[in-house]
């Protein structure tokens, strides 16, 4: 377990499920998305309202307004041709919005169930439909669009309906691939084996996911909707007669030596309504995904425990550890006054169930806790070096020399993308400062040690042609490469099948004799601290119940958790009564 | 219901997965024959890859029959067409390995357990009472009706599978590694949940696991797969406490136990056995 | 790898030939119009037949098609309607201006919007932020507007660069360095805002992922993690982005080359569109597809040669 839960299990009560949330809630709770709101309400209304709002006709010609800035009676002055440029701006929304309209209206129509069905149902439909989309996302729009009004002339209608083809294409592949993903949730098949036709999976399970990306998609294509009429329209192509803000832009460009305010008026009310199309576009992104940058925890040195210098003089000392992470306005703490000692040589279990803190524990150590965690109070020592007190620089020096660390999911702990020989080269280049043909027959030396077969190949071979327990050797190789005086192993067989798990142990229990160094091994599994482990350390909740020799501890606890927890291990006792007929039908 | 033919009737199955490109089709199960009888519950041990998944979801339609064939209460339902699949909801049921992903999360657990009762065509007054009768049944709080999955940790979540299968009082349950994902002292009470519930309806299990242990305590009968074959079938006392096949003592010795004296005797004894035999290879 | 690049080649060149397809019959669907638009309201039938004549337009559309297709494989996309200049030269003679425009502007959102979205995945906080900001900006300012208050600024007020026109490169490198600033800053303002976003969010994924730890654990030091392998494996998404803003900087062409005239072949188009002059509006398009596609089959093999799972298959 790498995610960390907190104390008691308390939930965070305020977030909410995200699918859960209607889309108008998310939107109403984030005060820039509810201004964007507005912003665009607004836009609407004083388009449909304009011939009550505005105080001239929009193509009402003022005599002696012809280029004049902005004065009594005309706030934003005249234009070109001596029209009042207030009036003009509130009409020229009109035919951009019925564009924009036009726009999404096809684009959902065409992209969304073709869409679903490849995503869903796959086959043919699905190779014809995604070529079609890679052909018609390959079409720059602005020429296409050209091409078309050079075929039927500038009609808004025709010539939006072709963009909102052009911009299908986003709205298929996102059907498309959110269809797929849910189809191959467990949940689904639940949902077919519960005896569902498609057409009601297809209505309960899968649009309820595509609707929020949907929505986030159609908010960014009315922008780029409303940007390509402004482009058409300044270029002349817009529709004649009718006033937009493309044909503002046009006159202002005319007159930019002359009246150069005239640029301001339609810029503007553009950038805004764009804006907010893609504000609530964003607002509503980050509420289904929640993809931020994580922002640091600040660095606050830790408070020191009561006792600051430990007489301890072990290989590492842990003391009145306190970890947290930051939740709503306070702080979760998910590990608190954890302390232990691990001797040079010494194989030490933190072993606990889920949520018990001990991998949080393992990954303060080592200084890789994720960036918004901090820990709050407590000493690490190692080797007699204060941890907590050193830079990250030295910190991550110290964890390529004498500290290392062993993941649990060996396929995603390597970098698809550079060969395992890389992969154990570059810190041994970078950390140990070796050449690189000394790193390569290093490297080659300590995939030999941790039991691969033909060393060279594997070198050579990227992660994904490798099996999982090959993966695991590889990473342990790496762990060990520099001769580290402790190996933090985070669950090191948890995700291996038992007879690869077995084969683990043993390398692990190998190297560990060999090399006389000191283990940390966090796991979930008392059958692997039995197999291993010299002491044990049992956590829950975030503190430590019970430490002390595995002999002992597991012959005679002393801790009703910890015996809890040995009893409810199966050990082959109980066996099932044979079968006896029952009744049918006649449950609860 | 005949008394002599078994529940599920498994014959000569044979899954084979198209691979992608030109290269010949993966089979993924290779001949396999198994029956479960009424109220019996049969455990499927094997590591990942040995296929004991893709059985479960043979008999559930889930994955394509190559060859052989499933019968269900002496009717065959290999080449069930969808509608026919449909109706089968009613007497086959599952419960996945993963709680967190078996749950559609933006459901109430109402609606979750009344999603196949209402298929069935079952009214909306009736789904209620239903459900809130399957929460008691697997000792939930009635008030986690209105609750969302994630709501709930995932021994609880692990419950609310359990229920949406009994639903429609199925006669078999395929439980896809229902433990695995769970902590240690959750396991135990799930499982004793899944006995006891056997013990009082008389529903059939097909319990796929890796861990010999629990399925020792869990199932009547078990058997033990490796790459797509069934190496040894038998009664569950027998299989995991004096198994025959050298891999089912190979993967019965590779699992620590919890006492170290024992372990470190255990682990003389595979090393030993290795040295014998490696039908691994 | 080999299959690969044939299977993509071959994919290109049918992109080409349904895009050019689709555009021939939508052009040439109705003849007679043509030749009125091009002789004004007051033609005489006779007149207007003898020009459907000269233009080939009196055989029916499909000859055409077939006629048009034969030139076109050989490099020969017909004759302008007004000046009847061949499509290709014209089209060669203005390509150098909108590449130049265009490939320009893409190294700037590369590198720009790679600066800006490693920046802020990596530091979050207030620069993360303020990267969204200019991003959403970015994206909504028109860049007909953004063009023509660069001008206003740089070019009317401060007199720093050009206001219009273009200098080749082989005359000056510098005249022809100074027209393009503006025309390119105008366009690269929202595929940089877009772009970055989607580095960011690359970058994000990718720093998070359990290998970064590992690395981290193995004492690395932070640039190479994330210049060297966060970077690498963040770097697919990034260009898929930038195949796409690619094609979009394409069609800005049109708009800008208007603003600040530049003769390349969006104003060609734009030309051609208001005069009628279909064989010039199709030759642009296949053009415009034709460099689409070339750019795409760069940016594939590229990510193939990025991606071990295609290259050592």
């Amino acid at each position: 377990m790498t995610s960390p839960s907190p104390i008691a299990g308390v939930v965070a009560a305020t977030a909410t499920d995200p699918a859960r949330r209607g889309v108008l809630r998310v939107l109403l709770r984030n005060p820039l998305a509810l201004a964007s709101l507005v912003v665009l309400v607004l836009v609407v209304v004083v388009s449909i309202a304009a011939p009550l709002l505005a105080p001239f006709g929009p193509n009402e010609v003022v005599p002696g307004l012809a280029r004049q800035g902005p004065e009594a009676g005309h706030l934003l002055g005249g234009d070109g041709a001596g029209r009042d440029v207030l009036s003009r701006l509130l009409f020229a929304g009109r035919l951009t919005l019925i564009g924009t309209v036009v726009t999404l209206v096809v684009a959902v129509v065409v992209g969304v169930p073709a869409g679903m069905l490849a995503g869903y149902y796959g086959s043919w439909w699905d190779s014809v439909s995604s070529w079609g989309a890679n052909i018609v996302i390959a079409i720059p729009g602005m020429v296409l669009l050209l091409a078309v009004i050079a075929a039927i002339g500038p009609q808004t209608i025709p010539v939006m309906a072709m963009f909102g083809i052009l911009l299908s294409p986003g709205f298929f592949r996102l059907a498309r691939t959110a269809v797929q993903n849910v189809r191959n949730e467990l949940y689904v098949d639940a949902a077919r084996v519960s005896g569902l036709s498609d057409a009601r999976i297809i209505a309960r399970h899968v649009f309820g996911v595509v609707r929020g990306p949907l929505i986030i998609q159609a908010s960014f294509s009315a922008g780029a909707a409303v940007l390509v009429q402004t482009g058409l329209q300044f270029l002349g192509l817009g529709e004649q007669g009718t006033p937009s803000w493309g044909q503002m832009l046009s006159d202002a460009f005319t007159n930019i030596y002359a009246a150069p305010h005239l640029v301001f008026p339609p810029g503007i009310t553009i950038a805004i309504t764009v804006a907010s199309l893609a504000l609530v576009g964003n607002a509503l992104r980050d509420s289904v995904n929640g993809r931020s940058a994580p922002s640091r925890a600040r660095r606050v040195p830790p408070e020191a425990p009561a006792d600051p210098t430990p007489d301890d003089t072990s290989l590492l000392v842990v003391r009145g550890m306190q970890i947290g992470y930051p939740a709503g306005n306070g702080v979760s703490v998910v590990v608190d006054d954890v302390g232990f000692s691990i001797a040079a040589g010494e194989v030490v279990g933190l072993v606990g169930e889920s949520g018990s803190g001990k991998s949080q524990t393992a990954f303060s150590i080592l200084g890789l806790l994720p960036p918004e965690a901090s820990i709050r109070r407590g000493i690490v020592h190692f080797d007699g070096r204060d941890l907590l007190a050193a830079s990250p620089t030295e910190r991550a020096r110290l964890r390529g020399s004498r500290i290392a660390y062993i993941p649990q999911e060996p396929m995603s702990n390597l970098d698809p993308s550079f060969t395992i020989g890389a992969q154990l080269t570059e810190p041994l280049r970078a950390v140990r400062g070796l050449s690189r043909s000394a790193a390569r027959a290093r490297a080659l030396e300590l995939l030999e040690e941790v039991g691969i077969a033909d060393p060279a190949r594997t070198f050579a071979s990227y992660p994904h042609q490798i099996s999982g327990g090959m993966a695991q050797r590889v990473l342990i190789a790496g762990a060990v490469s520099c001769d580290p005086a402790l190996l933090i192993a985070d669950e090191p067989t948890t995700a291996l099948d038992v007879t690869v798990q077995a084969e683990i142990l043993d390398l692990l229990r190998r190297l560990q004799e060999e090399r006389g160094m000191a283990v940390l091994l966090v796991t979930h599994n008392f059958g692997v601290v039995a197999d291993l482990c010299q002491r044990v350390v049992v956590m829950r909740t975030g503190r430590v119940v019970e430490e002390g020799d595995v002999t002992a501890v597991f012959a005679d606890p002393r801790e009703d958790y910890t015996k809890q927890l040995l009893s409810a291990i199966p050990n082959g006792t109980r066996l099932r009564a044979p079968v006896v007929p029952v009744s049918r039908r006649k449950t609860s | 219901m005949n008394t002599t033919e078994p529940l599920l009737r498994i014959e000569d199955l044979v899954v084979t997965y198209r691979a992608s490109g030109r290269r010949a089709g993966n089979r993924v199960l290779d001949g396999i024959s198994l029956q479960i009888g009424a109220g019996e519950c049969v455990g499927l041990v094997g590591e990942s890859g040995s296929g004991k998944s893709t059985l479960g979801r043979a008999v559930l339609g889930l994955a394509p029959v190559t060859a052989g064939s499933i019968s269900f209460d002496g009717r065959r339902i290999d080449a069930l067409g969808r509608r026919g699949r449909r109706a089968l909801a009613a007497d086959i049921q599952v419960v996945f390995q993963d709680p967190y992903t078996s749950l559609n999360p933006s459901m109430s657990v109402g609606d979750i357990l009344a999603e196949p009762i209402r298929a069935a065509g079952l009214k909306r007054v009736h789904a209620a009472s239903r459900v809130r009768e399957l929460l008691e049944q697997v000792d939930l709080p009635a008030d986690a009706e209105s609750r969302f999955p994630r709501q709930f940790s995932g021994g609880q979540r692990q419950r609310i599978a359990i229920a949406r299968a009994l639903a429609l009082e199925p006669r078999l349950i395929i439980c896809d590694e229902p433990l695995s994902a769970l902590d240690l002292s959750t396991q135990a009470r799930v499982m004793d949940l899944l006995i006891g519930i056997q013990e009082r309806t008389g529903v059939s299990y097909l319990f796929i696991s890796h861990d010999l242990q629990v399925v020792r305590e869990m199932c009547h009968r078990v058997a033990v797969m490796f790459r797509g074959r069934l190496v040894e079938t038998g009664e569950a006392d027998q299989v995991t406490a004096s198994p025959e096949h050298p891999y089912t003592r190979q993967l019965m010795l590779a699992a620590p136990v919890a006492d170290p004296v024992v372990q470190a005797e255990r682990r003389r004894e595979r090393s030993r056995l290795a040295q014998t035999v490696n039908p691994a290879a | 790898m080999l299959t690969y690049l044939v299977r993509r080649l071959l994919a290109g060149v049918v992109m080409v030939w349904v895009i050019a397809t689709a555009t021939f019959f939508l052009l040439n669907a109705n003849g007679t119009n043509v030749a009125r638009t091009l002789l004004g309201e007051n033609a005489t039938d006779e007149q207007i037949a003898a020009k459907l004549a000269e233009l080939g337009l009196d055989r029916d559309i499909f000859t055409r098609y077939v006629d048009w297709l034969q030139h076109a494989i050989r490099g020969d996309l017909g004759s302008s309607w007004l000046t009847f200049q061949p499509v290709t030269d014209a089209l060669l003679d203005r390509l150098p201006v909108t590449l130049s425009l265009a490939v320009a502007a893409v190294v700037v959102t590369g590198v720009v919007s790679v600066l800006l979205g490693v920046f802020a995945a990596y530091r979050g906080g207030w620069i993360d932020r303020a990267v969204q900001i200019v991003g959403i900006a970015g994206f909504a300012m028109p860049g007909v507007w953004l063009a023509l208050i660069l001008v206003l600024a740089f070019a009317i007020t401060l007199g720093w660069f050009p206001a219009t026109g273009y200098v080749p490169f082989a005359r000056s490198a510098d005249g022809w360095a100074l027209a393009l600033v503006l025309p390119v800053t105008a366009i690269s303002v929202s595929s940089v805002a877009s772009t970055a976003q989607q580095v960011r969010g690359a970058m994000i994924d990718t720093l998070s992922q359990d290998y970064v730890r590992t690395l981290r654990s193995r004492g690395l030091p932070e640039r190479s993690i994330v210049l060297k392998h966060a970077l690498r494996n963040a770097a697919p998404a990034g260009l898929t982005v930038l195949s796409l803003e690619f094609i979009s900087l394409l069609g800005s062409t049109v708009v800008i080359e208007r603003i600040f005239a530049l003769p390349g072949i969006g104003s060609m188009v734009l030309d051609a569109t208001v005069g009628g002059d279909s064989p010039q509006v199709i030759g642009v398009v296949v053009m415009m597809v034709l460099v689409v596609v070339v750019v795409n089959l760069a940016i594939d093999l590229l990510n193939g040669w990025l991606n071990p799972k295609v290259r050592v298959a």
